[in-house]
């Protein structure tokens, strides 16, 4: 490998270009021109009808940071993704760990529990929507049944519990995949040993199985906070559409809302900046974990 | 051995079940929902058979759609879905194909600054530019066409990265020997790395056509037109119907029809794409 980056095996000169061409052209406009517009926008403040435009440098990230909308969105999202992703961490793992030791009949297992990973989020958010349907709902039903008034549409806490099951749910068979190749890849003689030296499966699953497997968790953990923090979006748009009131107003969805329905330029600019940078560290972190994989 | 017990194994079946009713159960009730009378969703909580209005309802939304909620026929929206999907599979793939070969087998300027700016794409997904990124979309015109559907999501750095790490692994005296054998670039691509290169393209595919099929805010912003709409965002559409109960056995039926493809395609394609899903990631 050392031997490749000194010379090249090709020696064309034009022909590299033309091969990254559509790829970069792509990634300059799509991606590129987009997010140095949102920097831009950021620092201006345009009236509602696009006729007057200035500069006022940090206003619009003063504005953002101080609205108490935007850090109820913030906590918000903190807690939404928290809640899913130990939800859909600990789900994956406990399937993952009971199908790694079960004799017959894994390969169906495997395959069924991957279902949802097929579904998309939008699509799971209406079918939890549906299964949670405060008169006709089949486990909203369930949940009356037992004592407490369920109710998405009228109750914040509800609706965000509802939106937290629909993206958990999603995601176990993500996470789940993961750890079953991580169980797989422990060596069956550790386990042996502890089982001879008398440790129980209980403590065996915490002193050896846990921290063997701690390097896909933490990469798990980064993944599941993407996908809690970006790809909700869809769950919650489909759904909920914020409501009721600011409950299910994650950050996303308020660039969405701030510049979509608000037509807030400058706002809705700043708080992408903002989300950008959390994205730039959150890829790094994801990376420090590849990284780390390869210098094993 | 450890495990091997009746009792630990009955506990782990349990387990296992459970969890399959867990996973396949909300696609269940969404179904047979989307079977019952209209009448019967309204008036008790869903049961657990099918009813027998299943046919003419999805006989009504594949052809007439769902008119209350401006959405076209379902016909049409699944066509825009797999056609969408398809478009971005092959496009994200081919279009990586090319940049990690020119990135593995050339040396010239600018080869790191490519390298970076495709890297960078992973640090900007669409949800953190909705606004500006629709005026460029606008600018150029692409609103309300299939160009505008596909082609700004094929880029990837994921799927670069992946051949990357891949073509690293074949041996340099192969490509060397292609060399002093004379063929030109293309041809070593075409002939020698691709037939390679074939089970990372086949589990790429499975893992992009269901990135594709699910996108949601995408289209939403990308399309104004209803016959342009894909399946998986044109459900909202019937969602939102203001002042009106929702016509639950239509948007269920909808919801069916719009997990059924990818789902197949990843029960279809499992060993294949579990073990390029895994990989991508590493």
């Amino acid at each position: 490998m050392a031997r490749r980056s000194e010379e090249p095996v090709f020696p064309n000169r034009l022909l590299p270009y033309l091969l990254l061409a559509p790829q970069l052209a792509i990634t300059v406009i799509f991606f590129l021109w987009p997010a140095a517009k949102a920097v831009q926008q950021s620092v201006l403040r345009e009236d509602p009808f696009g006729l007057k435009t200035q500069f006022v440098g940090l206003a619009n990230f003063h504005r953002v940071l101080s609205d108490p909308h935007y850090l109820d969105a913030a906590i918000l999202t903190v807690w939404l993704s928290m809640a899913t992703i130990v939800l859909a961490l600990l789900f994956g793992l406990l399937l993952a760990a009971a199908v790694d030791g079960v004799l017959k009949g894994s390969g169906i297992y495997e395959t069924v529990l991957l279902v949802p990973y097929a579904v998309a989020p939008a699509i799971a958010g209406v079918l939890w929507f549906f299964l949670m349907n405060p008169s006709i709902g089949t486990l909203s039903g369930a949940i009356k049944a037992l004592g407490y008034p369920w109710n998405h549409q009228i109750r914040g806490g509800d609706a965000l519990a509802l939106v937290v099951a629909a993206s958990a749910w999603k995601q176990i068979p993500y996470n789940f995949l993961f750890f079953v190749a991580a169980l797989r890849s422990i060596p069956k003689s550790l386990i042996e040993g502890a089982a001879i030296d008398g440790a129980g499966p209980w403590s065996r699953f915490i002193h050896i199985t846990l921290p063997l497997i701690s390097p896909t968790t933490f990469f798990l953990v980064v993944v599941n906070l993407i996908y809690a923090i970006f790809d909700t979006f869809g769950t919650i748009h489909a759904t909920t559409a914020g409501g009721p009131g600011q409950s299910t107003t994650t950050l996303i969805y308020k660039v969405y809302n701030d510049g979509f329905v608000g037509l807030d330029l400058g706002g809705s600019s700043a708080q992408s900046v903002v989300l950008m940078a959390v994205v730039i560290v959150l890829t790094l972190l994801q990376f420090r974990y590849v990284e780390k994989k390869v210098t094993y | 051995m450890v495990g091997g017990t009746t009792t630990e194994q009955v506990i782990r079946h349990i387990a296992l079940l459970l969890g399959v009713a867990l996973v396949l159960g909300p696609i269940w009730i969404a179904f047979v929902a989307s079977t019952l009378d209209p009448a019967d969703i309204l008036s008790r909580s869903v049961p657990l058979v099918p009813g027998g209005h299943g046919v003419q309802t999805y006989t009504d939304v594949l052809v007439k759609g769902h008119a209350r909620g401006g959405a076209p026929p379902l016909w049409l929206m699944l066509a825009n879905s797999l056609f969408v999907a398809v478009a971005i599979a092959v496009g994200k793939i081919v279009i990586s194909l090319l940049s990690a070969f020119a990135i593995v087998y050339f040396r010239f300027p600018g080869r790191m600054l490519a390298f970076w700016l495709i890297f960078i794409t992973l640090m900007l997904p669409v949800e953190v530019r909705i606004l500006p990124t629709f005026e460029v979309i606008a600018h150029l015109g692409l609103v309300n066409t299939y160009w505008g559907l596909t082609v700004p999501l094929m880029a990837s750095a994921t799927a670069t990265f992946l051949f990357r790490q891949f073509f690293l692994t074949v041996p340099r005296e192969i490509a060397d020997a292609a060399r002093l054998d004379g063929a030109r670039p293309m041809a070593f691509l075409w002939h020698i790395l691709l037939p390679m290169s074939r089970t990372s393209i086949a589990a790429l595919f499975v893992i992009l056509f269901v990135y594709g099929w699910n996108q949601y805010l995408w289209p939403l912003l990308v399309t104004t037109e209803p016959r342009y709409y894909t399946i998986v965002m044109g459900i909202q559409r019937m969602m939102a119907v203001p002042d009106s109960t929702p016509t639950w056995h239509t948007i269920m039926a909808t919801a069916t029809l719009a997990l059924l493809p990818p789902a197949v395609v990843v029960i279809l394609m499992r060993r294949t794409f579990v073990r390029g899903l895994v990989d991508s990631e590493k």
